[in-house]
């Protein structure tokens, strides 16, 4: 021994360590005793290489970088002394792994350990084998394994099957070699070996095929009675587990008769009477026993049928869910999951039960529990179920509600029999845990509330309870404010009653509190008080007269720090203020929401969260895509879409928004619905020839605050709806904000007006206006008309604010040009507009055309109507 | 399949660590950190199993110890509580009456019992005696 060494010993070295206060100290002790371990690496004195490797790896025990010490290992296991190559394994398994390079150079000298006569040394090298053994190493050395199986000594053999399982886990490929020395070892007595000789066996089946065969028809009858033998042994006080001799014995061959079972009727038909057997004689008053009965059942799920075996299986599960230890029902629950899948009677019959665990105390158990109740809904128990589920909810723990409520709701939507009980449900729901309910379920929720027509007085005056008492659920305030917003005559007038319903009296004023009170209240967030916005403008349409209390509560927001806000309320109570003749017409009442589009389109929708709408895509998100406004129309319109160009539309769509909304991209970028049906939609409204302007209800506006109310993408498309005039091509009129519709036709504009002249009309007078049409076609075009609108001021006030509409039929396509101004100073000032319009029926239908004119006298506003049917033919 | 088998007391220091997969040592550590969190937390009335990433942790407390097996998803829970309680016995009876600074000062001899007991991720040996006897094989060898 050197002299100058300072090593300490083992013992002291992991005393001073653990006596050291601070990490700090802590780290200066490990640096010391690691230099003075290298140091004794460099003099390579063999005395104290094992205290080294002991210290090193308690050192590495502890978290240090020990990589220098990996040398140290292959030197020790290179030794001829037995203590040498002990510490050196032991230090290898716990420094390396099979990922390392190192590990190679060890082949060489395992092999030779393998090969040892010392059976103690043979034993070191297959357990490091085992343990860390990498695919090369594995197909090195698996003939020496093989060898080692048929070993005199058992400890040797049960090493060397575990070893192999290892190897052909490692290296499938070689499972044939093992599969004779497999056989051989099934018929040991040594416990031991036995249990490893199982494993070994039920790796090679479920690996390799060939194997399965063999050893099914070789083998079952052999581990049959093998199991019987174990089972009906005599106490054994070596292996006695609580009563039960080897139990782990009792599931490595019941896992392996599994494998052997699975799928072949012959070997299942052999086991059934040794199951039957396990299943009834076993004690279950003991872990041990649960878990071979636990075994047992799953043997008896997995092997081919025999009906009575599985009813003896799930009686045992439902004896589990009875027990009083958790692990038990944990474990029971489970499996009952599987069962279903095979005898859902059986499994209804323990409902109760399970029901029960969803209250469980433990979070694992209340999960199983809940996934397992809801593959048990069907349509007869779907009400009592959820009843049950929606008490649990009120009083369950915060955590556990968000999983509990998606569940009901999945529940209730799947399986609902009624709408009136969908809505009931939901509501209780929403009250009770509404800020844990996503976006899609709330949505569908809407979908389906306007679906129920009838339903609608019912369901608004229900929302209006519920969220005066539970105004802190986010959710349930954003539909009752949608359902109030929309229905809130209903609400007031108590339309619609159901016979279940207690009357209650609703004033406008109590209506208009609820929305307001959401807007201020200072925990909600911005979606909510956008949607309140909208339902205030629609409530100032439907209530006239609280809409100066209304007024005031928008004009609150004017200063909102919220952009969105801020812009809602200009533009809103714009509407409110100065356009009282289109705001009706604005927030009729939505059109019915297709409820089967919807949900097809909810189940492929995109994933598009809500954060992404930063950037302007092209899709809604949520899956709402412009179609759902093409269905809207379908609804809504008489006439069949015709579907125009597409490109057109999407730049003008484009336009519209992006002009509406000023520069928040970030909102409009959503709102750019595909750009098909944008199209289609504003076609749609300009062509509906025969109602009145006014009386485009159905479709347009509202159409664009579809369902789906995703926070950016509705309020952008609110503010569409609310600006966008309704359903006319109109021009810029005062504040800018109707500036839409700038065209819809792509064609070009041509100035030329070649082409045979055709008589200027006076398409309209009245007592204080005069419109008069002149007429040109571009050359080239026939289809093409411009016509150079004047409107001349009869009377002597001036008109402000002057807006031209126009609608025509669908064959015709309309474009206007911004007007000259929109002041028409008095007697005889005038005003020109270019029109251009296209006539795809162009020789068999002559040009028609309604129209309407606000302006504003003296502040009154004044509207005037008319039809044009004076064009000239041929146009 | 074992996949590792962990020794923690309630501070988080880790007595014994077991892989029987490869994983680097930063990974283990995690593992470690997670896997403590995971289990120091749960009351005594819950389950003794809780998943832990695509696996299972079963694990069961003596005194200040923690001792968590990492297995498959398909394996058999209860028999691993077993076998937990059958190495703690060994352990028991090896060192008479085991504490933890048996654990601190004797690492290297309790990871030859656990090699005598459990091989590439399996059980090896049922019977605490012939593990015992074992041990005292060895240990005259040295």
């Amino acid at each position: 021994m050197n002299p100058f060494s300072s090593s300490t010993r083992l013992r002291d070295m992991i005393r001073s360590i653990r006596a050291c206060k601070t990490a700090a100290e802590e780290r200066g002790v490990v640096r010391k005793e690691c230099a003075d371990i290298r140091a004794s690496i460099n003099e390579s004195d063999p005395h104290d290489r094992h205290r080294n490797l002991a210290k090193l790896m308690f050192i590495h025990m502890l978290g240090y970088p020990t990589h220098f010490g990996q040398m140290e290992c292959l030197k020790l296991i290179a030794s001829p002394g037995f203590p040498e190559k002990r510490i050196g394994y032991l230090g290898l398994m716990l420094l390396l792994d099979e990922r390392q390079e190192v590990l190679m150079l060890v082949t060489n000298s395992l092999k030779q350990d393998l090969n040892h006569t010392n059976q103690y040394v043979v034993g070191l090298a297959l357990c490091a084998l085992g343990n860390i053994c990498s695919a090369e190493m594995a197909r090195d050395l698996a003939p020496e394994v093989e060898r080692l199986i048929q070993f005199r000594d058992p400890n040797i053999r049960k090493k060397a099957a575990l070893c192999s399982t290892r190897i052909v886990r490692k290296v499938p490929d070689l499972a044939e070699n093992f599969i004779n020395a497999a056989s051989s070892l099934l018929k040991e007595k040594h416990h031991g070996v036995l249990i490893t000789g199982v494993q070994l066996c039920y790796e090679l089946c479920t690996i390799n095929d060939e194997a399965l065969e063999f050893f099914r028809k070789k083998c079952t009858e052999g581990l049959i009675k093998t199991l019987r033998d174990i089972t009906n042994s005599a106490y054994q006080p070596e292996y006695d587990v609580a009563g039960i001799t080897d139990p782990f014995l009792h599931i490595r061959l019941l896992k392996v008769l599994r494998v052997l079972g699975h799928g072949d009727a012959n070997a299942s038909d052999l086991m059934t009477d040794i199951l039957a057997q396990v299943a009834t004689k076993t004690e279950s008053n003991k872990n041990a026993g649960n878990a071979i009965l636990y075994e047992c059942v799953e043997t008896i799920m997995a092997i081919e049928d025999t009906s009575s075996l599985r009813v003896l299986a799930i009686n045992i599960l439902g004896r589990f869910l009875s027990n009083r230890d958790n692990n038990i029902r944990y474990v029971a629950l489970n499996m009952l999951m599987k069962a279903i899948a095979f005898d859902d009677q059986a499994v209804q019959r323990h409902r109760v039960t399970i029901l029960e665990c969803v209250k469980d105390p433990d979070a694992s158990i209340r999960k199983r529990a809940l996934e397992l109740v809801s593959l048990l809904v069907n349509e007869n128990n779907v009400k009592q179920l959820t009843k049950e589920l929606i008490d649990y909810l009120e009083i369950s723990d915060e955590d556990f509600k968000e999983d509990l409520s998606a569940k009901i709701c999945s529940i209730v939507e799947k399986f609902s029999p009624e709408k009136i009980w969908y809505i009931d449900q939901m509501l209780k729901v929403l009250s009770e845990a509404g800020k844990f309910v996503k976006d899609d379920v709330w949505h569908a929720l809407i979908v389906v509330i306007s679906n129920a027509s009838e339903l609608h007085g019912y369901t608004v005056r229900a929302l209006y309870k519920a969220v005066l008492t539970y105004s802190e659920q986010e959710t349930l305030v954003r539909v009752a404010i949608w359902c109030i917003g929309e229905y809130g005559d209903l609400l007031v007038n108590n339309v619609g009653m159901l016979g279940i319903e207690d009357p209650i009296t609703v004033t406008e004023c109590d209506a208009v509190d609820v929305v307001e009170d959401a807007i201020t209240r200072h925990n909600s967030d911005m979606t909510t008080k956008a949607m309140a916005l909208v339902a205030l403008l629609k409530l100032s349409s439907r209530f006239p007269s609280i809409s100066e209390r209304i007024k005031d509560v928008i004009l609150k927001q004017k200063g909102s720090l919220l952009l969105e806000m801020q812009q809602r309320a200009i533009e809103f109570n714009s509407i409110v203020e100065r356009h009282k003749n289109i705001r009706s017409s604005l927030v009729e009442r939505m059109p019915v929401l297709d409820e089967a589009t919807f949900n097809v389109r909810r189940a492929g929708s995109l994933p598009a969260s809500v954060s992404t709408m930063a950037k302007p895509s092209v899709s809604i998100p949520n899956g709402v895509s412009a179609a759902p406004l093409v269905d809207l129309l379908d609804l809504g319109s008489d006439d069949i879409l015709a579907a125009p160009s597409s490109s057109s539309g999407a730049d003008f769509l484009q336009d519209l928004l992006s002009v509406d909304l000023g520069s928040s991209s970030a909102q409009s970028g959503a709102t750019t619905p595909a750009p098909k049906a944008g199209t289609d939609l504003l076609l749609d409204i300009l062509s509906i020839g025969t109602p009145s302007p006014a009386q485009n209800s159905t479709s347009a506006i509202d159409l664009l605050s579809t369902a789906d109310m995703n926070n950016n993408s509705s309020t952008a498309l609110d503010t569409l709806s609310s600006s966008a005039p309704p359903h006319i091509a109109t021009t810029a009129s005062a504040g800018g904000m109707f500036d839409l519709l700038d065209g819809l036709s792509p064609s070009p504009s041509k100035e030329a007006t070649n082409g045979p002249a055709y008589p200027p009309i006076v398409a309209y007078e009245s007592s204080s206006l005069k419109i008069d049409f002149t007429f040109s076609k571009p050359t080239g075009n026939p289809q093409t008309t411009n016509v150079e609108a004047t409107f001349i001021n009869l009377s002597p006030n001036t008109f402000t604010d002057f807006v031209f509409q126009a609608a025509v039929p669908k064959f015709l396509q309309l474009h206007l040009d911004p007007a000259s101004s929109n002041t028409l100073p008095a007697s005889g000032g005038n005003i020109t507009q270019n029109l251009r319009v296209a006539n795809s029926q162009h020789g068999k239908k002559s040009l028609v055309m309604r129209m309407r004119i606000g302006y504003k006298v003296n502040g009154k506003d004044v509207l005037e109507e008319g039809q044009i049917n004076n064009f000239p033919p041929g146009l | 399949m074992i996949r590792f088998i962990l020794l923690q007391n309630r501070q988080g220091k880790t007595r014994l660590a077991k892989y029987y997969v490869p994983l680097e040592e930063s990974e283990k550590h995690k593992v470690e950190y997670e896997v403590h969190r995971l289990v120091v937390n749960r009351d005594a009335k819950f389950t003794n199993f809780v998943e832990f990433r695509t696996h299972k942790v079963i694990y069961r407390r003596y005194a200040g110890l923690f001792f968590s097996v990492c297995v498959d998803i398909t394996d058999n829970e209860l028999a691993y509580l077993e076998c937990i309680h059958l190495f703690v016995e060994i352990l028991d009876h090896f060192f008479s009456n085991v504490c933890e600074l048996d654990f601190v000062f004797n690492f290297h001899k309790v990871y030859l019992i656990l090699d005598e007991f459990i091989l590439a991720g399996e059980l090896q040996e049922t019977s605490k005696r012939a593990i015992i006897e074992r041990m005292s094989e060895l240990e005259k060898l040295e």
